[in-house]
């Protein structure tokens, strides 16, 4: 996994610009898609897929599109719980009234774009704390207004609880039936795959570069030409797309069930966390983040189980999510003022060290 | 041939006239060199010709185009490229992407084509690529291309933004004290790339600076800023002996 750039030689601008520039990091992917697409299958048992890899497939998505508009664009939201729902509920509902299901997963994301586009334009004014705000009127306003629309959308017995809670049927795509979790997992694969390399395309090019400069100068880019106002809310737009489509990846396939509950400023602050301790500005470090943030309470709920046990003292699932809450909490705020670039970093600075191993100077 | 034509800007911050009645034309090919004691509003003055202050009387235009109410932006896709005096890189990206960034307005790729990559993104990306290039062999600054602009000494950084300017292809190029805390050594070059890009590449420039020494090496024509006010407009030999020059200068 360690790419050594030494003796590789580009000829062509075209071949600078590739996404892997040294034979061995496509080597690295090539395997990590081996991984993901032969092995993990073979090997992991339904808790896993349902616990973790799922979940970790579909909150990638998600945190890849928080992080190009926070971590690239610079520009804060607390609204993306609520995008996420709004691709949720809108998905789910085109799929009952008989869209096909991939066209339904993309209105999902269409609308959650739409809405995020909406949420966005206070950017042209306000930054930082102030925007932060504003973003989370969308935190409290949108799950209100699903409450009171969708109930109108959704014919009664496939929506419960006073209508707002909706249970998708059974799924099929081209006639065929998406029933196992592994059927749901590369599924969602493959939608994640897709979303990574648009991602990363936008970000080594005219888009992405906009959008770091206006994270890093924002003056200047608008003396070099660039309409500020337009690329805030095409980061806003293409950010809550990808909510959008984590949303009905979500609704379809994790949750199976549309609930606004599960859509609550907990997600947007979690998904904010996972794009911090992974590393804002950076595509790998979401991965990172998203692992880390999922894998964290199961292992503190073992570990402080096993302790509990050990010295003989019953841990309360409320002790167990408290000091959840307090590493969580703890961590941020370390990766914030220590490595504000978050664990992709210090994946770079590993890799910086043996790049030049043995001899490090 | 008249480039960029400013009549008579009044501009105003609260009580502080900024500048009052400015008029200067810019010739095409021409180095116009803008001097004047602190505060003067050399700075306002590239300001307002940049779009990102809009003066309160007065007219600028741009090959005989009206851009006095245009935003900051629109006035750069016409053509307009500056640096700021309190260097304005974009300090994580590569040097290389800061100069890419200047090519924005040239380039046309959308959200689509650039996330989808492969075709129309890609052959624009590595024509402007081969572009700045271009710009980063005549800056002389092919070692730093990786590194981040923000971790390369001041010197490089201001000729990085020269060379972000002028990956916006534009018609005039407006510098504001490029030499601003740079050594002998580095003010000579920086002196040859204005000289260059104006000869080689037919870029009428107009530079501020405090160098006297630099501006009558360089520049074809010098405009004196004293309180906002132009009081003069002369060829460099002749500013040197101006009894008003001499006065504003020596009266702080
Ligand atoms: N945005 C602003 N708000 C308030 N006052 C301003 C603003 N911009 C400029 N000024 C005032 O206008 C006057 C001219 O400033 P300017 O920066 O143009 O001077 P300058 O000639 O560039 O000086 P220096 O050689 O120090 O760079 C100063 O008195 C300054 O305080
Ligand atoms: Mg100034």
């Amino acid at each position: 996994m360690i790419n050594r750039e030494c003796g590789v030689y580009k000829t062509t601008y075209q071949s600078d610009m590739a996404f892997f520039r040294v034979p061995l990091a496509r080597s690295t992917i090539i395997v990590v898609l081996v991984l993901a697409a032969i092995v993990i299958p073979f090997v992991a048992t339904d808790y896993w897929f349902g616990a973790i890899i799922l979940p970790f497939v579909i909150f990638s998505i998600a945190a890849i599109g928080l992080n190009l508009l926070t971590g690239y664009c610079g520009q804060i939201s607390l609204g993306h719980g609520a995008f996420i729902a709004v691709g949720g509920y809108t998905a789910a509902i085109a799929y009952i009234q008989g869209v096909p299901f991939l066209l339904s997963v993309f209105l999902g994301g269409l609308n959650s774009a739409l809405i995020g586009l909406l949420f966005g334009i206070p950017s042209a004014r306000i930054k930082g704390l102030y925007l932060a705000m504003a973003t989370l009127a969308a935190q409290f306003a949108l799950p209100w207004v699903i409450s009171r629309v969708v109930p109108f959308l959704v014919p009664t017995g496939l929506a419960v609880a006073g209508g707002d809670t909706v249970y998708p049927p059974a799924i099929y795509i081209f006639g065929w039936q998406v029933e196992t979790w592994l059927d749901r997992y590369f599924i969602s694969l493959a939608f994640l795959v897709l979303l990574t390399i648009f991602s990363m395309n936008l970000m080594r090019s005219r888009v992405g570069r906009a959008w770091i400069a206006i994270r890093d100068h924002d003056v200047a880019a608008s003396i070099l030409g660039l309409d500020i106002t337009h690329y805030k809310l095409l980061a806003f737009a293409i950010s809550s797309f990808y909510a959008g489509i984590a949303g009905a990846l979500l609704v379809f396939f994790y949750f199976r069930i549309a609930h606004v509950n599960e859509f609550d400023l907990g997600l947007s602050i979690r998904l904010l966390a996972m794009i911090i301790i992974g590393g804002l500005g950076s595509i790998l470090g979401n991965f990172f983040g998203v692992a880390f943030i999922l894998l964290l309470p199961i292992f503190l709920n073992r570990l402080l189980t096993t302790v509990g046990e050990a010295a003989g003292i019953y841990v309360s699932t409320g002790i167990t999510s408290g000091v959840e809450s307090l590493i969580f909490g703890t961590l941020i705020i370390i990766f914030l003022v220590v490595e504000p670039l978050g664990m992709a970093k210090l994946w770079e600075n590993i890799k910086d060290y043996f790049r030049l191993w043995p001899f490090s100077y | 041939m008249t480039v960029l034509n400013v009549q008579g800007i009044d501009i105003s911050f609260g009580g502080v006239q900024a500048l009052l009645g400015v008029s200067i034309e810019v010739n095409e090919g021409e180095i116009l060199a803008c001097i004047g004691p602190n505060g003067a509003g050399k700075t306002t003055l590239i300001n307002c010709i940049s779009g990102w202050y809009h003066p309160d009387q007065g007219q600028i235009s741009l090959d005989g185009q009206d851009i006095t109410r245009l935003p900051a932006h629109r006035v750069a896709t016409l053509g307009v490229a500056r640096t700021f005096q309190n260097i304005a890189l974009f300090k994580r990206m590569s040097v290389l992407d800061n100069i890419m960034s200047g090519a924005h307005v040239r380039m046309r790729s959308n959200f689509l084509s650039c996330g989808i990559y492969w075709g129309f993104g890609q052959k624009e990306e590595v024509h402007y690529r081969e572009l700045a290039e271009d710009i980063i062999d005549f800056l002389e600054i092919e070692h730093i291309r990786k590194t981040p602009a923000g971790s390369i000494p001041m010197g490089l950084q201001r000729r990085v933004e020269v060379g972000r300017a002028l990956a916006s292809q534009p018609k005039l190029l407006l510098l504001d004290e490029p030499m601003a805390g740079l050594n002998v050594e580095e003010k000579e070059d920086m002196a040859r790339f204005i000289l260059d890009v104006n000869e080689e590449r037919g870029i009428p420039v107009v530079f501020i600076d405090h160098d006297m020494g630099v501006v009558m090496d360089i520049s074809d024509r010098v405009v004196v800023l004293d309180h906002g006010v132009k009081i003069a407009d002369e060829s460099p030999e002749k500013v040197r002996k101006d009894p008003q020059v001499v006065k504003a200068y020596l009266g702080h």
